[in-house]
């Protein structure tokens, strides 16, 4: 390291450190920033041990019998979560029956087809969905929505399908449907701000030949556009599932909470993230608070592994390689 | 014009159509929930509102002035804690986030960013509550510090790298150290983007609610002392929405038009941000 005397001698802080990065305040600089960046990494290892720890006393006491069993006896100390398991699974699934027509809609309707003055605001206004709280959408939904559903929506639905199970017993407001519904508006920001970027990141030659080889404007959307980055739209659609699977006030204020597992849409039902909001407070027992990071930590462990997804499916486009795309 | 080419032309016509309304509606949702917002809170607005402090159950009048100091103090030790860690971060990934640790704390950030806010609640529960053997509004600001971090490291990292690489070049070409050349030239360049980051950071904690239920806890009393349980506006509409009296309903709208107030002026504040500095290039 010590060669270079002429620059030595010239300057009085060799230069040559700098370019090499072994100067002190180089040194000092990407420290500090090292340790800020491992902080991360560091919450997260924290969160899962710290979740696993409180959980452990539920894990030992129940075992598997946790996931599929539907007695929740605090008093009794016997606690099975498949009721709010199932919950969470099924207004997640049922919000994305109905955000993903819709945010797909958006995002090509605001690539391939509105005038370009409206693309900005439509977009900026879409977005601010995902601006208005939680806590705000429960309160919304419960003297809005639930009424809405009640009087508009549950009746013609009734008369046309109610022979299924699906929309048996009586419709109090509070239920799975007004749940799903909430969560369905609540994640269209998300699916459809992500979504646009990957069909933004479609190049112009895709659409031009399919509309070169005499496809409609439609077909060259449906046809080229959409296939081409489908490993990216699959990937915020999957994102959109992560939110809906923790999202907690809304669904909380309007799903009903009652630990029971149902086909009825129009029943009230439970999710985990309720669950722990609900009962966090009240848990008297060591088990009981136990049972409940054990719920938190289902539910963690569930949403690291549908972000892992989305978000590898999401970077696999963005990269630009249409291999990530025809992998799918 | 053939059966055949009528009907492709009739089914493009009909989904662009479709796809426009499907739009439309996304766009109504929004209209719909802010006008609600204003209908049934606007008229519930006035000076006490803002002055006075809850008032027992049954009684009317009354105010939110704990929740909206609440607010404040609770999204600034947020602040206070989440901002540095978070630019920090965001410039770390921006400078030296090619190798493998940038990769992970990259993809760290992104899986934190889905994670659900109740669990970093009960996450912040133990370690602060439990050990303290109370609820306060310091362990409510670290929960929302946790939930700001990953993203503002995301959108400050993409900020940064916005910056032209012939302005790093020019800064080193001149002597400048590899420090000072990030933060003189580089992060005071991208400073617009990282504080529109800030901003949408803060407007996004500030209407959380499940993180604080068990860490802030709320309070009926007006406190600003951050080792007691506080009040914030999203923990008070979450009472009042869920309470049977009408009177509570009506501050539950209230409140809820305040915060969304607040959540909106800070979004448009970070948009604008945004536009006066790369308004031209984009």
């Amino acid at each position: 390291m010590a060669t270079l005397p002429m620059e030595q001698a010239a300057a009085p802080e060799p230069r040559w450190q700098v370019l090499r990065g072994t100067n002190v305040g180089d040194r000092v600089y990407r420290g500090v920033l090292t340790a800020q960046a491992l902080s991360l990494p560091l919450l997260l290892l924290a969160l899962v041990s710290e979740l696993a720890l409180n959980a452990w006393p539920a894990i030992r006491r129940f075992g598997v019998h946790f996931v599929w069993t539907s007695v929740w006896d605090p008093v009794a100390g016997v606690f099975g979560a498949a009721p709010m398991i199932f919950g969470t699974i099924a207004s997640s699934l049922l919000a994305l029956l109905l955000a993903v027509p819709l945010s797909l809609g958006v995002a090509i309707y605001l690539t391939e087809f509105a005038p370009k003055w409206l693309r900005q605001p439509v977009s900026f206004l879409v977005e601010l969905l995902a601006a208005i709280p939680s806590v705000v959408y429960g309160l919304w939904g419960v003297f809005v929505l639930i009424p809405f559903l009640r009087t508009y929506v549950v009746p013609p639905l009734r008369a046309t399908l109610g022979w299924t199970p699906f929309l048996s017993g009586v419709f109090y407001g509070n239920s799975l449907l007004a749940g799903s519904v909430i969560l369905a508006i609540m994640i269209v920001p998300y699916i459809a701000a992500v979504s646009r970027e990957v069909l933004l990141a479609v190049p112009v030659s895709q659409r031009e030949a399919a509309l070169g080889m005499g496809a409609t404007r439609w077909e060259a959307v449906w046809t080229a556009v959409v296939p081409y980055g489908r490993a990216g739209l699959i990937g915020a659609v999957i994102l959109g599932l992560g939110r809906a699977l923790g999202e907690t006030m809304a669904v909380t204020m309007l799903i009903g909470n009652r630990h029971d597992i149902g086909l009825s849409v129009l029943q009230p039902a439970y999710t985990m993230a309720a669950a722990i909001a609900n009962e966090f407070s009240e848990a008297t027992t060591d088990l009981y608070l136990s049972a409940l990071f054990e719920v938190g930590l289902i539910l963690f462990v569930i949403t690291v592994a549908v972000n892992a997804l989305a978000r590898l499916m999401i970077w696999r486009v963005a990269r630009g390689t249409a291999v990530g795309s025809r992998a799918l | 014009m053939s059966v055949r080419r009528l009907r492709r032309r009739l089914v493009s016509g009909t989904m662009t159509t479709l796809v426009g309304v499907l739009s439309f509606v996304a766009v109504l949702a929004l209209l719909l929930i802010l006008g609600h917002l204003v209908a049934k809170g606007a008229s519930s607005l006035d000076w006490s509102f803002f002055t006075k402090n809850p008032v027992p159950a049954g009684e009317s009048g009354g105010g939110v002035a704990n929740a909206i100091v609440g607010t404040a103090i609770i999204v600034g030790l947020a602040a206070l804690i989440g901002l540095p860690i978070g630019i920090g971060t965001g410039l770390y990934l921006a400078e030296y986030g090619s190798g493998r640790l940038g990769w992970t704390v990259r993809f760290v950030a992104d899986v934190l960013n889905g994670t659900p806010s109740i669990v970093i609640g009960i996450f912040a529960w133990t370690w602060l509550v439990k050990p303290m053997g109370h609820f306060s509004a310091l362990a409510g600001g670290v929960a929302l510090a946790a939930l700001m971090v990953p993203m503002l490291a995301r959108t400050t990292e993409e900020m940064v790298r916005l910056v032209p690489h012939s302005l790093r070049e020019a800064a080193l070409a001149l002597g400048y150290a590899r420090w000072r050349t990030s933060l003189r030239i580089v992060a005071r360049t991208a400073l617009a983007g990282i504080l529109t980051g800030c901003l949408v950071g803060i407007a996004r904690v500030a209407g959380e609610t499940a993180p604080l239920l068990f860490t802030a806890l709320g309070n009926l009393n007006f406190s600003t002392h951050v080792l007691e349980p506080m009040q914030t506006l999203s923990l008070q509409i979450y009472v009042y929405a869920t309470g049977p009296f009408d009177e509570w309903h009506r501050m539950a709208w209230a409140a809820a038009l305040v915060l969304m107030g607040l959540v909106l002026i800070l979004a448009l504040a970070a948009r604008w941000a945004l536009r006066s500095r790369y308004g031209a290039a984009r």
